[in-house]
């Protein structure tokens, strides 16, 4: 298979250089949830209030990374009947605007077969592939199926990645590492970790792509945080999954919240 | 990934199956995890303190019983290996007793675990009462309900049992719920998984904690039969009684092993617990690839059983291997051969077994042939009673 013209690490490293000088905007959204039309809408109007790069979950039964909220929303759109294709619709309608990351548990990418995973993923304009589940020692095939099919294989670090596997994990990153601020699942927090700025500082020292900082960012004084302790992009999501479950108008909900988080950024510049 | 071995490390993959699949957090836990039972396990004191709890806290070694009545019935020697006699009633016992003895030296105060049936609930609850460690344990609410004196059991020991409510409300979610955990408080907090199933180094570390009861019972039948078993048989959810009573008789090809799944409704229906019997594709489900019941892309399906400790869509990845390898024979049981076979048991030997282990019986009554068998008895079933009395039983 050739690579697209435009490589999915090469798009999603131009919107964090394109974010105009400041830290980059990551929302999360979860597909299908907590319709399909919904979720479609909820990501247009991400884009629409500033987003730099959208991560659009993929519903799994088993979120093992997730907490209460995501998992329930992952819980209720599959009742409501997402699948792999609805998702991927909402990857493609977004992806015109900016790049498209998903995050998506490991045996939905095995179940079908690597390659044939990431040939659909890619051919609905997604970039880049978060895998949750699939630390640095089982990645090798899903990175080389990743490098085919013109997609990042995006890692996850933790406070507790040990300074060995983070140089490790640092040196094979594609597209940006995400680096989880806090030890434990997705889930907002009253304040950032106290260590939030010494986990950005050493993941950037041992990676040559940008740093996204996620896991508990939910108010755009904490992105402003983050961004000020040098993270290249903020990654903000059971905030934004509870306001589209929550409301009459679950984009126009998500999109101000966004928009709120942009302005924060815009200050911290 | 280390390559199979006996001696030295630990198995990270089993023929194609095992692995790590968590979350990045966990991984250096594992790591940790894996140099202590390295260490433990070459520790005479680690290993003194186990055989001592095990002989005077346990009972062990536990009987291996010649079951005269149930071997009139099927026309050849019947052997049961009594792990039901083990304090609180099951072969969960061994596990608790190893795991929770490795967090201490670890220096972890407080321990987690998920139970289906309740048994590895209360073994866990039980070790972590004599050490004086803080316990919580994830449980379905389905089985909550259909397992209540075990809950009882937990909460006068001593733990915190968290209900959980997501999903089939059973194992695959309490297991969900307690990787969650030990996500958040990896810290602090040591994970007691109660199968061979999770990431290595779980499945090698609960097999090796188990492998007592078939070197016990490998001793017990050349000393009373002077010869080996023509089969072991072993019921599996996930799978940890099997390869507890499996794994000394690896070695001896020619005994068969026989694990006996949930076949819930039939494993001609969607409703069982059967992955290794109906071939099911492989996946990732708890932190290892195996044998899982999974829909086309790969969403979790949800297991049916009738015993809640069968009640699993998965089993663990070496019985996926001996599976492929032709080593072991999986085979399913129906719900209602399953609660045949546990009162006909009742009768015949006055030994009332759980439910699980019932699906090794009814396979046991049910299949022709034979000629010496040993089954691993892997619990007691007074659990089961409100369930099975509910149901109709006489």
């Amino acid at each position: 298979m050739s690579a697209p013209p435009v490589s999915g690490e090469q798009r999603i490293r131009e919107a964090f250089a394109g974010a105009s000088g400041r830290a980059a905007l990551m929302p999360y959204l979860m597909g299908g949830f907590p319709t399909l039309a919904d979720s479609m809408r909820i990501g247009e109007a991400c884009v629409q209030a500033g987003a730099d790069v959208i991560e659009l979950g993929v519903p799994y039964s088993d979120p093992l990374a997730d907490g209460p909220v995501i998992h329930a929303a992952g819980t209720a759109a599959l009742a409501a009947g997402a699948n792999l294709a609805g998702v991927l619709e909402v990857a493609r309608a977004v992806s015109e605007g900016v790049p498209v990351v998903l995050m998506c548990y490991s045996n939905m990418v095995f179940a079908p077969g690597v390659d044939a995973f990431l040939e659909r993923a890619a051919r609905a304009g997604v970039s880049g592939l978060i895998v949750p589940d699939l630390p640095h020692g089982e990645a090798p095939e899903v990175r080389e199926a990743c490098e085919r099919a013109g997609i990042a294989q995006v890692p996850l670090v933790a406070p507790t990645t040990t300074p060995e596997r983070l140089a490790q994990i640092g040196a094979d990153a594609m597209g940006f590492v995400y680096t989880v601020s806090v030890v434990g699942t997705t889930g907002e927090r009253r304040a950032l970790s106290e260590h939030f700025a010494e986990v950005i500082a050493r993941t950037r020292a041992s990676t040559q792509v940008p740093v996204a900082l996620g896991f508990g960012i939910s108010t755009p004084e904490h992105a402003a945080q983050a961004a000020d302790a040098g993270a290249d992009g903020v990654i903000v999501g059971t905030r934004l999954v509870r306001a589209a479950g929550e409301g009459a108008d679950p984009a126009g909900a998500v999109g101000a919240l966004v928009a709120e988080l942009a302005a924060g950024l815009d200050a911290a510049r | 990934m280390s390559a199979p071995s006996r001696e030295g490390g630990v198995e990270h993959r089993f023929g194609e199956y095992g692995g790590q699949y968590v979350p990045e957090t966990l991984m250096p836990a594992l790591a940790e995890l894996e140099q202590a039972w390295l260490q433990a396990r070459a520790d005479p004191d680690y290993l003194q303190e186990l055989d001592s709890l095990r002989r005077d806290f346990s009972g062990r070694p536990t009987p291996l019983y010649h079951a005269q009545r149930l071997s009139e019935r099927v026309g050849h020697p019947v052997y049961l290996k009594r792990e039901d006699l083990n304090h609180t009633g099951s072969h969960k016992l061994n596990n608790a007793l190893g795991q929770v003895l490795l967090a201490r030296r670890m220096g972890k105060r407080r321990i987690i675990a998920e139970t289906g049936a309740g048994q590895h609930g209360v073994a866990t609850a039980t070790v972590c009462a004599l050490l004086g460690m803080e316990c919580v344990v994830y449980m379905g609410t389905q089985d909550t309900k259909r397992q209540q004196p075990n809950v009882q059991r937990m909460q006068l020991l001593g733990a915190r049992v968290e209900p959980v409510d997501a999903g089939a409300r059973t194992l695959k979610e309490a297991t969900s719920e307690a990787i969650r955990d030990w996500v958040t408080n990896v810290e602090s907090t040591h994970y007691v998984i109660g199968s061979v199933v999770g990431p290595a180094p779980y499945p090698a570390l609960v097999r090796e904690l188990q492998r007592v009861i078939g070197e016990e019972a490998r001793a017990q039948i050349l000393e009373r039969e002077g010869r080996l078993p023509a089969r072991v048989i072993a019921c599996v959810g996930g799978g940890s009684n099997a390869i507890g009573a499996f794994a000394a008789f690896v070695p001896d090809e020619q005994v068969e092993l026989i694990g006996v799944e949930a076949g819930g409704d039939g494993i001609d229906t969607p409703r069982h617990g059967a992955p290794l019997t109906v071939n099911s594709r492989a996946g990732v489900l708890h932190g290892s690839r195996s044998a899982i019941m999974q829909d086309e892309e790969g969403q979790i399906l949800e297991a049916h059983s009738i015993s809640a400790g069968l009640d699993y869509p998965g089993a663990g990845p070496e019985h996926a291997h001996l599976r492929d390898t032709g080593r072991a024979r999986y085979v399913a049981v129906s719900d209602a051969e399953a609660l045949d076979a546990f009162k006909a048991v009742t009768r015949l030997e006055g030994i009332i077994p759980a439910l699980e282990t019932a699906h090794a019986l009814a396979w046991l009554l049910s299949a022709p042939g034979g000629e010496l068998d040993i089954v691993c008895l892997s619990g007691r079933g007074d659990k089961d009673l409100a369930e099975v009395l509910g149901m109709g039983g006489d």
